[in-house]
Formats: structure tokens, C-alpha cells, sequence
């Protein structure tokens, strides 16, 4: 074994894609890791985060740093979420200086999915096979908050039988931004309307995405103008075999 | 506290050809910004941006010694400076200077300064006819429109639009192509420079050490409007200044890389007081009004400062996929896109403007391509805080602090977390099913608004943890 993950895998993996953290654990353990699910886990805090609620936000956060102060790494499917962790917790507890070294102590260990495969356990090729036409979709956060740009699709040209097109708009956001779906419900729905047009272009079978959020507004999407193109997180492309 | 302009943004979004051109225009100057800075130029970019950051902000640190500075150089140079603490204040001065010198026409160059204090009314409303002479912005005139961009003020306007207008307001013939529909205004212009008496310009930027103010564009408007009539103002927040004119270099050249792709603008004026002895042209009398307009109460506000850094480049408007969908005329002020986003409640106040830090999907690319790099993401979140916070005071967040309450108390509380399922009140269903509709008593709210364009996925009966716990189960047994 070369070593222990703790999967933090979101709210909305737990609640909604539960198949993307199943997917997430066999491709680690497929990698040799052992890998637990701290049970007590809930949410990032992300939702009230963003959505000027920060005194609610804060007990959410510092629960996810409880629950996971012991962990060797903590990996979440999800740009979003790593960095709601890793960038805008110090953020939320500015002034704090007892929440802030918490903090500090947990930050180096969490890790979006993608990056741990290639940065810590080092490995681009995960022996996974997904005979499919895909398209990656670059999620905000992850692309411009954690820098995650080439590291998806250099997993991906590892994946046996796939062929990866890029969209003309792969990071132009999808329109999802939490709360923003539905408060700003038509801006939102006419920026899936791009990016559902830019996907078809490509005539992928696929949209592949780190983000299930991104992925639940653009099938959602998808779904309503019925086109068959399917959604697939990272995780589960490379956990089919 | 003021709705969110819902029926305005869908009457937008409806509006095809319009959408088609603000998309397709923002995405041209995003294809020439990109075009602008190679690969090679990448890193020396990024270096500029941090440059250039921090010449605002010591500028902005120092403003009390830059602007002593200013005034006295600028006197020495024979220029008058002015300071105006609103916009009635700028308005007042120039119409009295203008009725002073018996002017009857004023030309004006681009400036989003004279936009934010509607200075074209202040002075119709004195007789005194105002015209713009950028021709984005004279055909804005002429549409009794105001500029929905920063840089680009007409290009919410196709070419068609432009020809009806033109052969409406002008009498000439209806004419499409974009070189001759310059040249029709160019006629007009021509005659009206050569007949004001007084030239109005912004400035963007002051140079503090030499007094000069610099003035960038594209169509010699500016030049011509600085130099051709006998009095020359320029009208410029006090945020413009930086301390010497070598700290102008850097600007210049992420402006123009940043606005429109070019590396450097057509035309970079220094204009330095007015003409001295033994020079042929420039004009008599040279005037820099100093607008505060609300600037100081940010200046006061270190975290909110870096909002006054902004040089109007528009590239956050650009690159912004909200902007890019509703355009700048359902933003409620002059500044539109992520930048209008943070400085409008900062200069008009939360409880009037409190959605604008919420049009926003958060996505990071305002901040990314900002050629002075003001964290626009961050200050729209901190917004969003002082939003909720006017909210919950006035009384109009109930539910939603209730909901956020509940929802805080259940995400502590990992049995009542389990118990309850986020999302799994509605629709629970075996397979993750895609709802195109949820039965009556549901569709309200958050999940009718998610509705009315996309489908929903059910919740699956089995959450993760409980696929989890199984998953455990079946490999203790294996063993």
C-alpha cells in the first residue's frame, strides 16, 4: 500500500452522484491506496460561502476541519470544493487565528482528485478503458483558482479506446455558480445554452468534467433539449475498464 | 430594496440580434486581447500587472502628497486645477466657464468620467450644445442611448442599426458600410471642431512630477478636441494620478493590449498646460478638474481600495460570461460587466444596488485578465457579505437566513445530516432519473427557477454512505 486517503467526496457527490465516489475510491485503491470515508463528514460550506452567508458558512467549515484533522490526504472529486478548502478558508476565517492555523495544518494534505493521481501518486495511466468520443469541460475553479488545466486530459489520453475532441468554449463556465443557477435563472440557463451548442459542435458522446456541479447544469441542460450526449465525471471515465 | 431587474434581462436575452452582438463582439476582443500577448510576452505580462499594481496602490497610499505635487507642477505650467467633490460641482464650473467665454458649443472626446456625471445634460440643460466626437459615442448621442461598454461604447449596435440611424438623424443616405458610415460622421465632426469653444476630454492618467495629463484613443478625436478650441478641460477622478510619467510606460502598454489588442493605442497624448509663448498651436487655457464623486469613502476602506486601481480597459467586461449574455444596459450605471458589479454599491450604496455583486457565477475570469490585477472575485464575495447583511437588516432575507440557518445546523450535525438527505426530500427515486417536472406542491422557489431550463436529477434512494457501508460489508466478507 502506499499510503491512506481520506475521500471528502462533497455534499452533492454524497447526495446526488453517489456512483462518482464509488468510482473514485476503486481507481485509488486501483492504484494502490488504501482509502477511507470519514463518516462524519458533511459539507464544505461553500453554498452559504457564496452566498454572502458567512457566519453560517463558518460552522460548516470548521465541522469538515474537525472531521478531517487526522487525515494523512484528504481527496475530493471536486475543483470547486478543494478549493473552497484550500483557497477560501482563510478567507472565511480571517482574524481567526486558531481556526487559521487549522487551517494551515490541513491545506497542504487536500487534494483535488486529478492532481492526486498525478502529483502524488504519480501515475497518468490508471489502466482504464472508455471506448467513447468525449469532451472535457474545464471547471472554473479548478482552472483558475487551482490552476487544473492539462492534468484531466493527460489522464484521459491514457484512457484505452478514447478520443478526446476540445470544445471551442471548454472554459467558458457552464452558467451553474451555486446559487446563481436559479437567481439568475435565465442568464444562467442561456450560458448552458453556449456551452451545450459548443459540446454538440464536437460531436462527443461525452462531457467529462472534475466538478459534478458543472456536470449537473450541463446535463440538465442536455436533458432538456434532448440530446443524447452523456455526463461523466473524471473518476468514473477512469474507473471503467 | 431594489429587485433584480429580471424583466430588463430577459428582454435582453431575448433579443437575438442584440445577443448575437454583444457575444460576438466581446468574444472579438477577447480573440485580439489573446492575439496581444503571445506566449512569449506571457511572463513579462505577468510582471507589468504586478508592476502596475503597485503603482496604483502606492499612489493611492500617497494620494495627499501626489495630488500637492500635481497642483503646483501643474500650475507652473500654466494649467488651473480644479477640484469638484460631485458631479454638480464639476457641471457648475464648466457651464460657468463656458458661459464666461460666450461658448455655444462644446466638443467632447471619450470619457466615461463626463458619462458618470452625466456632464452631456448638465450642460443641454444651460443651452449649450454638447457633442461627442468618438464615434462609438456620437452614435450613442444620437440614439439618446448611454454606452453599454467601458471601451466600446456602441457595440450593443449592429451596422444595420447604425445606417437607420444615421439616415434618420443626419439626412444622409442609408449607408452600411462601416468605413462610409465613418466617413459620414467624419464630415459632420470636422465642422463641429473647427466651431467649439470649448474642448472637454477625461484623462487616463495624471502624471503627478510633470502635471501632464495623458490621453489615450484611437480616432485623433482627443487630440483634436485638446487643440482646436481656444479652452481645453479635462475631467478625471482623483484616482487617475500616478507619480511620474515613467510609470505611465507600463500602463500603456497593458491598456491597449488589455482594451482592444493593441499594443500600443493610435494615439498617446502628454498634454502639459496650455500653449506657451512661442508655440503654434494647443490651447489658451487648460483646466484638469479633479472629480471625488464618492472615490474618497472608497479610498478610506483599505480591503475596498484596490476597486480605484481600475484603468477601463474592459477586458473583465469582455471575458465576463454574465456580461457577455445581458450586456451593459441592464447594469444600472455608466459601469458595467464585474467592475460596474464592485464599484456601483461602493459609490451608490448597498441598499439600492445589492444584486449586482450576485450577477456573477463566480467563475474567476474578470479577475484573471484585469491588467492591474484587482482581486474582482474576492470583492464580490465581500460584497455579497455587506449585501446580506443590509438584507437581513432591512428585513428582506427571512427565509433565505432561516434557510441558511437550517441548513448550517444540519451540516454540523452529521445524524441529522443523514437523516434528512439535502436533497432528498423531493423526488426520491431509485435510479438517478432526469425530472423534466416535479409534482405541483414543488415547483417553487429555488427548484422552479432550476426548472424552467433544466432538468432535474432525482435523488437516488442509496447515498454514498450507504453504498459506501455495503461496499465495506462485501470486501469484509472477500476476506
Amino acid at each position: 500500500m502506499a499510503g491512506r486517503v481520506s475521500l471528502f467526496v462533497t455534499c452533492i457527490v454524497d447526495q446526488l452522484f453517489p456512483r462518482v465516489g464509488l468510482a473514485m475510491a476503486d481507481v485509488l485503491e486501483r492504484v494502490g491506496w488504501e482509502v477511507d470515508f470519514p463518516r462524519a463528514q458533511t459539507c464544505c460550506g461553500q453554498p452559504a460561502f457564496n452566498s454572502g452567508y458567512w457566519d453560517e458558512a463558518r460552522p460548516v467549515a470548521r465541522h469538515f476541519l474537525k472531521v478531517f484533522a487526522g487525515a494523512e490526504y484528504v481527496v475530493v472529486p471536486s475543483g470547486s470544493c478543494t478549493s473552497m478548502i484550500t483557497h477560501h478558508f482563510e478567507q472565511l476565517f480571517a482574524g481567526d487565528r486558531a481556526a487559521l492555523s487549522e487551517v494551515e495544518a490541513l491545506r497542504p494534505r487536500v487534494w483535488e482528485f486529478s492532481r492526486f493521481l498525478l502529483e502524488v501518486a504519480g501515475v497518468e495511466d490508471v489502466g482504464a478503458r472508455f471506448e467513447k468520443v468525449v469532451t472535457y469541460h474545464d471547471s472554473c475553479h479548478a482552472l483558475r483558482e487551482l490552476r487544473i488545466k492539462e492534468g484531466p486530459r493527460r489522464l484521459l489520453r491514457h484512457v484505452r479506446g478514447l478520443e478526446l475532441r476540445e470544445m471551442d468554449t471548454a472554459e467558458e463556465c457552464c452558467g451553474f455558480g451555486g446559487t446563481f443557477s436559479v437567481k439568475f435563472a435565465d442568464v444562467s440557463g442561456a450560458m448552458a445554452a453556449t456551452k451545450i451548442d459548443s459540446i454538440l459542435r464536437t460531436g462527443a458522446e461525452a462531457v467529462v468534467s472534475i466538478d459534478s456541479s458543472c456536470l449537473m447544469q450541463i446535463r440538465g441542460a442536455l436533458e432538456r433539449r434532448g440530446a443524447a450526449v452523456e455526463t461523466r465525471h473524471l473518476a468514473e471515465v477512469l474507473a471503467a475498464q | 430594496m431594489k429587485p433584480i431587474p429580471v424583466e430588463s434581462i430577459q428582454k435582453t436575452l431575448s433579443n437575438d440580434p442584440l445577443g448575437e452582438a454583444i457575444y460576438a463582439s466581446t468574444g472579438r476582443l477577447m480573440a485580439k486581447r489573446a492575439a496581444a500577448i503571445p506566449d512569449h510576452l506571457r511572463e513579462d505580462f505577468e510582471q507589468w500587472r504586478e508592476q502596475a499594481n503597485r503603482i496604483k496602490r502606492h499612489t493611492l497610499e500617497n494620494l495627499d502628497y501626489y495630488l500637492e505635487l500635481l497642483e503646483e507642477r501643474l500650475r507652473a505650467r500654466g494649467g488651473r486645477l480644479v477640484y469638484a467633490r460631485d458631479e454638480a460641482e464639476v457641471a457648475r464650473f464648466i457651464t460657468r466657464l463656458a458661459k464666461e467665454k460666450g461658448v455655444r458649443l462644446v466638443v467632447k472626446s471619450k470619457s466615461m468620467t463626463t458619462e458618470e456625471i452625466h456632464l452631456n445634460e448638465w450642460l443641454e440643460k444651460e443651452g449649450i450644445e454638447t457633442v461627442e466626437t468618438d464615434l462609438g459615442e456620437y452614435i450613442i448621442q444620437l440614439a439618446g442611448e448611454r454606452p453599454s461598454h467601458i471601451v466600446a461604447p456602441a457595440l450593443h449596435k449592429t451596422r444595420y442599426e447604425i445606417a437607420d440611424l444615421f439616415r434618420e438623424k443626419l439626412a444622409v443616405e442609408r449607408e452600411e458600410e462601416p468605413e462610409r458610415q465613418t466617413l459620414i460622421a467624419r464630415r459632420v465632426l470636422r465642422e463641429k471642431f473647427l466651431s467649439a469653444g470649448l474642448g472637454v476630454t477625461g484623462a487616463n492618467f495624471v502624471v503627478a512630477e510633470s502635471g501632464a495629463i495623458v490621453v489615450i484613443e484611437n480616432e485623433g478625436n482627443a487630440r483634436l478636441c485638446s487643440s482646436a478650441p481656444p479652452v481645453h478641460i479635462a475631467v478625471a477622478g482623483i484616482e487617475k494620478l500616478v507619480p511620474r510619467a515613467q510609470d505611465v510606460a507600463v500602463f500603456l502598454k497593458l491598456l491597449g493590449r488589455s482594451a482592444t489588442g493593441q499594443p500600443l493605442t493610435v494615439y498617446t497624448s502628454f498634454l502639459s498646460g496650455p500653449r506657451r509663448d512661442g508655440e503654434i498651436d494647443g490651447p489658451q487655457e487648460f483646466y484638469l478638474v479633479l472629480l471625488d464623486g464618492g472615490r474618497t469613502k472608497i479610498l478610506g476602506e483599505p480591503s475596498r481600495r484596490e476597486s480605484l486601481y481600475c484603468i477601463r480597459c474592459g477586458a473583465c467586461l469582455n471575458h465576463c460570461p454574465v456580461y457577455r449574455k445581458i450586456g451593459g444596459h441592464n447594469y444600472p450605471w455608466v459601469y458595467s460587466g464585474p467592475i460596474g458589479a464592485i464599484i456601483t454599491p461602493q459609490f451608490h450604496g448597498m441598499e439600492k444596488d445589492w444584486w449586482l455583486p450576485f450577477a456573477s457565477s463566480l467563475c474567476g475570469a474578470c479577475g484573471e485578465v484585469c491588467p492591474v490585477k484587482i482581486d474582482i472575485p474576492r470583492l464580490l464575495l465581500e460584497l455579497r457579505v455587506e449585501a446580506v447583511r443590509e438584507k437581513i437588516r432591512s428585513g428582506e432575507a427571512r427565509l433565505e437566513h432561516l434557510a441558511f440557518r437550517l441548513w448550517a445546523w444540519v451540516m454540523t450535525h452529521p445524524r441529522a445530516y443523514e437523516a434528512a438527505g439535502l436533497f432528498n426530500l423531493v423526488l426520491r427515486d431509485d435510479e438517478t432519473g432526469w425530472k423534466g417536472q416535479v409534482p405541483g406542491p414543488f415547483r417553487t422557489g429555488p427548484l422552479k427557477e432550476w426548472l424552467r431550463f433544466r432538468n432535474l436529477p432525482a435523488p437516488p434512494a442509496k447515498k454514498f454512505r450507504d453504498l459506501w457501508a455495503a461496499r465495506q460489508q462485501r470486501e469484509a466478507l472477500k476476506e
